[in-house]
C-alpha cells in the first residue's frame, strides 16, 4: 500500500465521490427504506435516522425498525409468484437462447476464416441498436392481426390466430431475441479457438459426427456455454421492458412488480424490499459471473 | 459442419435477427395504417412527426441529457480508469473497483429506484439535473471499462520516458497518454451517448415533470398500440443509436488492429 500524491488523490476523488454518492449510498438507502414504515408524506416512508433527532429518539426509532415489510412480502403470494415466475421465465429463455445460439455460433466458427469477423459483426450489429425499439418491433409480429398470424393464416398453416401476444411465450421470445448476442459471443470465442485436429483425430479413431460433437466439441465449449448462460440469465430475471411490452396481465416478473409497486402503489418500503430480495436472488450468479470476469481480466 | 446445414443455420440466424427490425422500418414507410396491407411507399408518417410537438420536445430533452451525461461519464470514467490502471494498489481499491462494475450487472429497476431514493434523501427535485446524474452514473461504468482496457494496452514505459526527459506527470499524461487513448475516449463518449439516448427505465425513475425523454414518450405511445407514427420515430431512434454504437465499436476495432 502506497500513499498517493495530492494530484493522484484529486484524480481518484472525483469518480470515487460520484460513485459513493450516486451508487453506494443509494444502495444502502434502499436497504434502509425497506426496513421502515410507509407513511403519507414526502418522502413516503418514515425516516429512520436524522442527525437532528438526538440519541434518545434514535433509540426509539431503532426499536420501530423492523422486518414488517419483508413479512408482508413473504405473506403475499403476488411477490412469491413473481419471484418464481421470473426465475422460471429467465431459465426457460436462457435454455432456448442456448439452443438457438449454439448452432449459430458453430456455423460462424466453422465458416472460412476470412468470413468470420464479418459474419460475427453482422450477428452482433442488431445488439448495437435501440433495445426498446427491438422489443417494440415484436408487437407488430406477434399480435393477432400481426404479421406472423397473417402469413401463417394465408398459407393455411393455422385457421385462427395463435394468440401469442401478451403471453409468457411472447416474453420468452422477446428475451431470446434481445439477449441472443450475449450468448453468441462467449460461445463463438469458445468454439472458434478449438483445434480442428482434435475433431479429426476423433473421427480417425472411428467416432461418428454426432459422437465427435458430443464428446469433443461440446465438452470443450462448456466454459462458453456457462458464461453465456449467466450473461443471459442475470439480466433476464430483473427485466422490465420485455414483460411489460410483450407480456399479458398474467405475466408476473419481479422487475415489473417492483415498477408497479413503485409507480402505481407508491409503496416505497415495499418496492425497496422487493429490490433487496431481487438482489439477494441474483447474488450467487452475480458473484460467479464476477469471478469469471476477474479471472478473464487477470485482476484476481 | 457440412456446407448446406451451415448455410441454412446462418440464413435462419440472420433472418431471426434482422427480420423484426426490417419489418418495423418497412412499416414506417407504408402509406397504409394497417400492418399487413402495403399501401405504397410514403414518408407521410415522418412528415407527421414534425407536427408532433411533444415528441420533438422529448427528443430535445433526450439529446441534451445524452450530451451532458456522456461528457460527464467520459470524464469520470477517465479519472476512474487512470486511478485503476496507474496508481497501483490503494486502500479500498477493491471496493472502488466493484462499485464501478456492479451497476453493469444490476437490474435497471433496482438502480433506478436506488437513485431516486437518494435524490429524495438529498433533497434534489426530480427533473433534468437528476436525469443527467442518473445517466452519467450508469454510463460512466461502461466508459470506465472501455478506457481501462485502452490504458492497459498502452505501455507505461512511454510515460516514464517522457518524465525522464523532463515532463511533469501531468505533461506526460496530456502529451503521451491522452493522444494514445483518444480513440477509446471517442468510443466511450459515443457509447455513453447512445446508452443514455436509449434508456427508458432509469430515466423513468430519475426524471421529473417537464423532462420527459424520447424513449419515455415512445413507451407511453406504444402502450396505446402500434401506430405508423411511432414506427417512424422508432426507426429514426434505431438508426441514430445504431450509427453511434457501430461507430464506437469500429473506432475501437481500428485501434486494436493497429497495435
Amino acid at each position: 500500500m502506497s500513499r498517493l500524491s495530492l494530484g493522484k488523490r484529486l484524480v481518484l476523488a472525483a469518480p470515487y465521490l460520484w460513485i459513493s454518492a450516486f451508487f453506494i449510498a443509494p444502495m444502502a438507502l434502499i436497504f434502509k427504506i425497506s426496513l421502515s414504515q410507509p407513511v403519507e408524506a414526502r418522502p413516503p416512508y418514515e425516516p429512520l435516522f436524522s442527525l437532528a433527532d438526538g440519541p434518545s429518539l434514535w433509540q426509539e426509532k431503532l426499536q420501530r425498525l423492523g422486518f414488517e415489510t419483508y413479512r408482508a412480502l413473504l405473506d403475499d403470494p403476488l411477490y412469491i409468484d413473481s419471484y418464481l415466475s421470473s426465475l422460471t421465465i429467465a431459465a426457460i429463455s436462457t435454455l432456448l437462447t442456448l439452443v438457438v445460439a449454439y448452432p449459430f455460433a458453430l456455423a460462424i466458427a466453422r465458416s472460412p476464416r476470412y468470413l468470420r469477423p464479418l459474419l460475427l459483426g453482422l450477428a452482433m450489429a442488431p445488439f448495437w441498436t435501440s433495445f426498446l425499439i427491438r422489443v417494440y418491433a415484436w408487437i407488430a409480429l406477434l399480435k393477432d392481426e400481426g404479421i406472423i398470424n397473417h402469413v401463417l393464416m394465408a398459407l393455411h398453416v393455422i385457421d385462427a390466430p395463435l394468440g401469442l401476444y401478451a403471453t409468457n411465450t411472447a416474453v420468452v421470445i422477446g428475451i431470446v431475441y434481445s439477449y441472443l448476442p450475449f450468448m453468441l459471443l462467449p460461445l463463438y470465442s469458445a468454439l472458434e479457438g478449438q483445434d480442428p485436429s482434435l475433431r479429426e483425430a476423433a473421427a480417425d479413431l472411428g467416432a461418428s459426427p454426432a459422437q465427435v460433437f458430443c464428446r469433443v466439441t461440446l465438452p470443450l465449449s462448456r466454459r462458453g456455454v456457462f458464461a453465456g448462460c449467466l450473461l443471459v440469465f442475470i439480466p433476464a430475471v430483473g427485466e422490465f421492458v420485455i414483460p411489460d411490452l410483450l407480456g399479458g396481465s398474467e405475466t408476473l416478473m419481479i422487475g415489473r412488480t417492483l415498477w408497479n409497486e413503485f409507480f402505481s402503489n407508491r409503496d416505497w418500503p415495499m418496492s425497496s424490499a422487493v429490490a433487496v430480495l431481487l438482489l439477494a436472488l441474483l447474488i450467487v450468479p452475480l458473484l460467479i459471473a464476477e469471478r469469471l470476469r476477474l479471472r478473464a481480466e487477470g485482476e484476481a | 459442419m457440412l456446407a448446406l446445414p451451415r448455410l441454412l443455420m446462418l440464413l435462419f440466424g440472420y433472418i431471426f435477427l434482422y427480420g423484426p427490425i426490417a419489418i418495423l422500418v418497412a412499416m414506417s414507410f407504408n402509406a397504409s395504417k394497417l400492418v399487413t396491407v402495403w399501401g405504397g411507399f410514403s414518408t407521410r408518417w415522418y412528415a407527421a412527426l414534425l407536427d408532433d410537438n411533444a415528441m420533438l420536445q422529448a427528443a430535445e430533452v433526450s439529446l441534451e441529457a445524452a450530451a451532458l451525461s456522456a461528457s460527464l461519464a467520459t470524464l469520470l470514467g477517465l479519472c476512474a480508469a487512470v486511478s485503476l490502471a496507474r496508481f497501483g494498489s490503494f486502500r479500498t481499491r477493491t471496493l472502488f473497483f466493484s462499485a464501478l462494475y456492479a451497476p453493469l450487472a444490476l437490474p435497471e429497476v433496482v438502480l433506478g429506484l436506488a437513485l431516486l431514493s437518494a435524490f429524495v434523501a438529498f433533497g434534489l427535485n426530480r427533473g433534468f439535473i437528476t436525469l443527467v446524474i442518473g445517466h452519467a452514473t450508469f454510463t460512466m461504468c461502461y466508459a470506465t471499462v472501455a478506457l481501462l482496457a485502452a490504458l492497459r494496452g498502452c505501455d507505461p514505459a512511454q510515460e516514464e520516458a517522457a518524465m525522464d526527459l523532463g515532463a511533469t506527470p501531468l505533461q506526460a499524461f496530456v502529451l503521451v497518454v491522452l493522444p494514445a487513448i483518444a480513440p477509446a475516449l471517442a468510443s466511450a463518449f459515443l457509447m455513453a451517448f447512445a446508452l443514455s439516448l436509449d434508456d427508458l427505465v432509469i430515466a423513468s425513475f430519475t426524471t421529473g415533470p417537464g423532462a420527459t425523454t424520447l424513449p419515455m414518450r415512445i413507451y407511453s405511445q406504444v402502450r396505446l398500440g402500434v401506430t405508423p407514427q411511432v414506427n417512424a420515430i422508432s426507426s429514426l431512434l434505431l438508426a441514430f443509436v445504431g450509427a453511434m454504437l457501430i461507430l464506437s465499436a469500429l473506432i475501437l476495432r481500428k485501434r486494436e488492429n493497429r497495435t
